[in-house]
């Protein structure tokens, strides 16, 4: 349970942060009066939609967190043995990278109100995270093909578990993008209602992006050897 | 810190928080059913919460004519005991409590306090509800499916919540409770994110953060902690589910059943524990929180006192929350874990004891040399503080290991979990109940059959689990449908079963009572006017009562002072309300 205890550790940390700028020592029943002495303590200037996207991507990193630490402990068994990573894994995350950075392109082209470019870079963003979750799809054909089963040892089973999740984060990603697209290609969508609907999409595929990659280091092995040479150098 | 001076006030411009896109009402269907407005979702949430409850109120009553008068009632079978238990526990743990206090309450009061006009997402919210209503048609389904719901007992520990010999684990029963658990989380996912965003973000213009009433702290706090504990369970369960339908080993050892070798081999139950746990106890306190939280405004209210210790009651409540996600093993100290690891959490246990200490004292400080009035909802937030202390008394036994252990299989656990976990947080949602049913439906709940249904559940309550500490100290276990004539079931412990299961079906009823009393005060109770208990924060101070859609008028208010100005000195009444801005003047009036 290390994995989701250090994730909680940086969730309090920033809830913790917070929470010490909004005057917790102050003495509420000594200051009545209008809320204009008391700068900084009202609801902040940060989009609604943004916010409540920030606490979702929160709940998100948990959820992952979680399988991470339940794929560390279940590890230890003595039936483990990993599975080598198939090399069309890599071209997926290019592929997921690709689609991130569309999204930024997007981005920045809203700022800048290009909506023409913005159309172009959502539906490059979006074809991209098609084309990942179809690669996904042919991996694990190819594992399958190839004999890892679903049932055939538990570090298999992680593995279908994990990337499917994390595809199906990436499919109800894509629902919003679909939306934010549709927004795109309205006349009557003005400019700063866009710019912020291209933002809410574009933190979500970098943060589904995060995960990705923080879940090719553990599944590929890397996070073990990482963790064994931290030990070596400790003792 | 800074005390104001009167002269800092500068002008105060009109509350300039933008009239949010509110979802108008058009038809009776989006007024009533498919109602985007918090407050009828709020209805919606505790109705069906309520519903679900009386379903395992009787589950209850079930298993108690079982315990109280073995052998008697051929229907109950030790298949059909397990299965009551099972939905008993999960249905009040999860879909009673923890849907009625945030799904519930949290919709109900978290706009009205803050002072904004709906929660802000209020499609997902609508959402919310409808999943949740999902997730219990679901859970519904399964006491008709074959074989009937699953008998794994509410913890569903792997192997045997998916085996052959436990009721449903290889029907359907068990997928249904797994399918249902995972609605339910994804529903509640909706619906946290609008208490969170809507606290954050859409407070009116002077309600900081140190000014919230200790309601909302409890709830929010609730809600952060639940949007992070949730997952854990979904986790649980999504692999569960592969076990028992894809046949992979997550949880599953190898297993022998009926001279048979199973496909499952080398999972742990104890990696499911642990899930289950890590969700388990934080749920505890997403229980606890918010009653925490209500009875502090309770106590206030109705003894016309500020609460004692604002400060601190927020910092114990925050406190609470962080320290509530490191204590999930001590309710595994008898799967054999590392006595070290047994200790560390035996530790964190204990302090978590320091700020709930701190809770109690300040609500008695609150009472001390207050202005009293009996009223129902002060009789059950008394009632609480009582029954808390209780059975957090037993806790301390219990969350040392050496003491655990020999307890941890008897009833002693049940009657400790239920003082603690049932009675307490019930209490307060019946007060809760008295005390906002009169905004809610502008009319009064009838005060004699209230003084009833309060004496006889309090005493009820207390002649049902008293007794059951000392049949579990006697050494008789739980999660036995029968024990026949073993030597620890002596005549004293059989004659404590029977007057159990008696006061169980006399509290049982006074529940009825109050249900009749919610439905008969609709029309017939006394008319309420705006503000009866004379309080002070913002949800009694609308224009309409009950509060039409939007909440407020056409302005939202402006706070200008803490949400426990009771009995002031000097002051025209004995209470101040959060809105009213006393000798500053008019908003503008120092332009």
């Amino acid at each position: 349970m290390t994995v989701i205890v250090v994730a909680l550790m940086v969730v309090f940390g920033i809830a913790g942060w917070w929470l010490s700028q909004q005057r917790l020592m102050s003495k509420p029943w000594l200051e009545s009066g209008s809320v204009a002495a008391y700068p900084g303590t009202e609801s902040g200037p940060m989009p609604m939609a943004k916010v409540g996207l920030g606490i979702l991507l929160a709940v998100v990193g948990c959820l992952f967190a979680l399988f991470t630490s339940a794929y560390s402990m279940r590890m230890e068994y003595a039936d483990w043995s990993s599975m080598p990573v198939p090399p069309l894994l890599w071209v997926n995350t290019g592929i997921l990278m690709l689609s991130s950075v569309a999204l930024q392109c997007a981005l920045v082209a809203a700022r800048n109100g290009h909506r023409d470019l913005v159309r172009l870079a959502l539906a490059t963003g979006g074809l991209t995270a098609i084309a990942f979750l179809a690669g996904q799809l042919v991996v694990w054909r190819e594992l399958e093909a190839t004999g890892y089963f679903l049932t055939a040892n538990p570090a298999n089973s992680f593995f279908y578990l994990i990337t499917g999740m994390h595809g199906l984060h990436i499919v109800g990603g894509l629902v919003g993008l679909g939306r934010t697209t549709a927004r795109a290609w309205d006349r009557a969508t003005p400019r700063d209602r866009l710019t912020l609907s291209v933002e809410l999409s574009a933190m979500y595929w970098h943060f589904l992006l995060i995960v990705w990659l923080a879940l090719v280091v553990v599944l590929a092995g890397w996070a073990e050897s990482f963790i064994g040479i931290c030990r070596q150098l400790l003792t | 810190m800074v005390d104001v001076t009167h002269g800092a006030i500068g002008s105060v411009p009109p509350a300039e928080v933008p009239e949010m896109d509110l979802y108008h009402p058009h038809s009776w269907w989006t007024k009533y059913v498919f109602s985007q407005d918090a407050k009828v979702i709020a209805i919606q949430y505790s109705g069906t919460a309520i519903a679900i409850g009386m379903v395992a109120l009787v589950l209850s009553w079930l298993m108690r004519l079982q315990l109280g008068f073995p052998g008697t009632f051929d229907f109950i079978t030790p298949e059909a005991y397990y299965q009551f238990i099972t939905m008993h526990g999960m249905i009040m743990v999860v879909y009673l409590l923890t849907a009625l206090f945030l799904g519930g309450f949290g919709n109900y009061l978290i706009p009205l306090m803050v002072g904004a006009r709906d929660m802000v997402f209020p499609y997902a919210n609508m959402l919310s509800y409808w999943i949740y209503l999902l997730a219990v048609l679901v859970l519904v389904a399964s006491f008709f499916a074959p074989g009937g719901p699953t008998g794994a007992g509410w913890t569903l520990y792997p192997p045997q919540a998916i085996m052959t010999g436990t009721p449903g684990g290889q029907q359907s029963g068990i997928i249904l409770m797994l399918v249902s658990l995972i609605l339910f989380v994804i529903g509640f996912t909706m619906g946290g994110l609008n208490y969170v965003v809507t606290v954050l973000q859409a407070r009116t213009r002077g309600m900081t953060l140190m000014r919230l009433p200790l309601t909302v702290w409890g709830i929010f706090t609730a809600t952060v902690m639940a949007l992070l504990a949730f997952p854990a369970l979904l986790v649980a369960c999504v692999m569960m589910l592969f076990d028992r339908l894809l046949g992979t080993s997550f949880f599953m050892p190898a297993v022998v059943e009926m001279g048979e070798q199973l496909r499952t081999n080398g999972g742990s139950p104890i990696l499911f524990q642990h899930l289950f746990w890590f969700f388990g106890h934080p749920e505890v306190y997403i229980v606890a929180l918010p009653a925490f939280g209500i009875v502090s405004d309770l106590i206030a209210t109705h003894a016309r006192k500020n609460i004692f210790g604002y400060r601190m009651m927020v910092w114990a409540i925050v406190g609470i929350g962080a320290l509530s996600f490191i204590v999930w093993a001590h309710h595994m100290y008898v799967s054999g874990m590392d006595p070290y690891f047994g200790f560390f959490f035996a530790t964190t246990t204990l302090i978590i004891a320091v700020p709930t200490a701190i809770k109690v004292y300040n609500w008695i400080l609150t009472l001390w040399r207050g202005d009293i009035h009996l009223t129902i909802p002060m009789l059950f937030a008394l009632a609480f503080i009582v029954t808390f202390v209780n059975g957090g008394l037993t806790g301390l036994f219990l969350g040392n290991v050496v003491v655990d252990v020999p307890l941890s299989d008897t009833m002693f656990v049940v009657a400790h979990f239920h003082m603690v976990m049932g009675v307490a947080p019930i209490t307060v949602i019946f007060g809760a109940i008295y005390h906002w049913y009169p905004k809610i439906t502008g009319r009064m709940l009838n005060e004699a059959l209230g003084q009833f249904h309060f004496w006889v559940t309090f005493l009820g309550a207390y002649l049902i689990f008293f007794p059951m500490h000392y049949v579990g100290l006697m050494g008789v276990p739980r999660r036995y449908s029968e024990l026949g004539d073993m030597a620890l079931m002596t005549d004293s412990a059989h004659d404590l079963n029977a007057f159990i299961s008696i006061m169980a079906f006399i509290v049982g009823f006074a529940q009825l009572v109050f249900l009749f009393n919610l439905v008969w005060s609709i029309r017939h109770g006394k008319e309420a006017g705006p503000n009866p208990w004379r309080a002070t924060t913002l949800e009694w101070q609308t224009e309409h009562t009950p509060p039409r859609h939007g909440n407020f008028g056409k302005e939202l208010p402006i706070v200008y002072r803490w949400a426990y100005d009771y009995s002031v000195p000097g002051a025209k009444e004995d209470y101040i309300a959060q809105n009213d801005p006393g000798e500053y003047g008019a908003p503008g009036a120092h332009a």
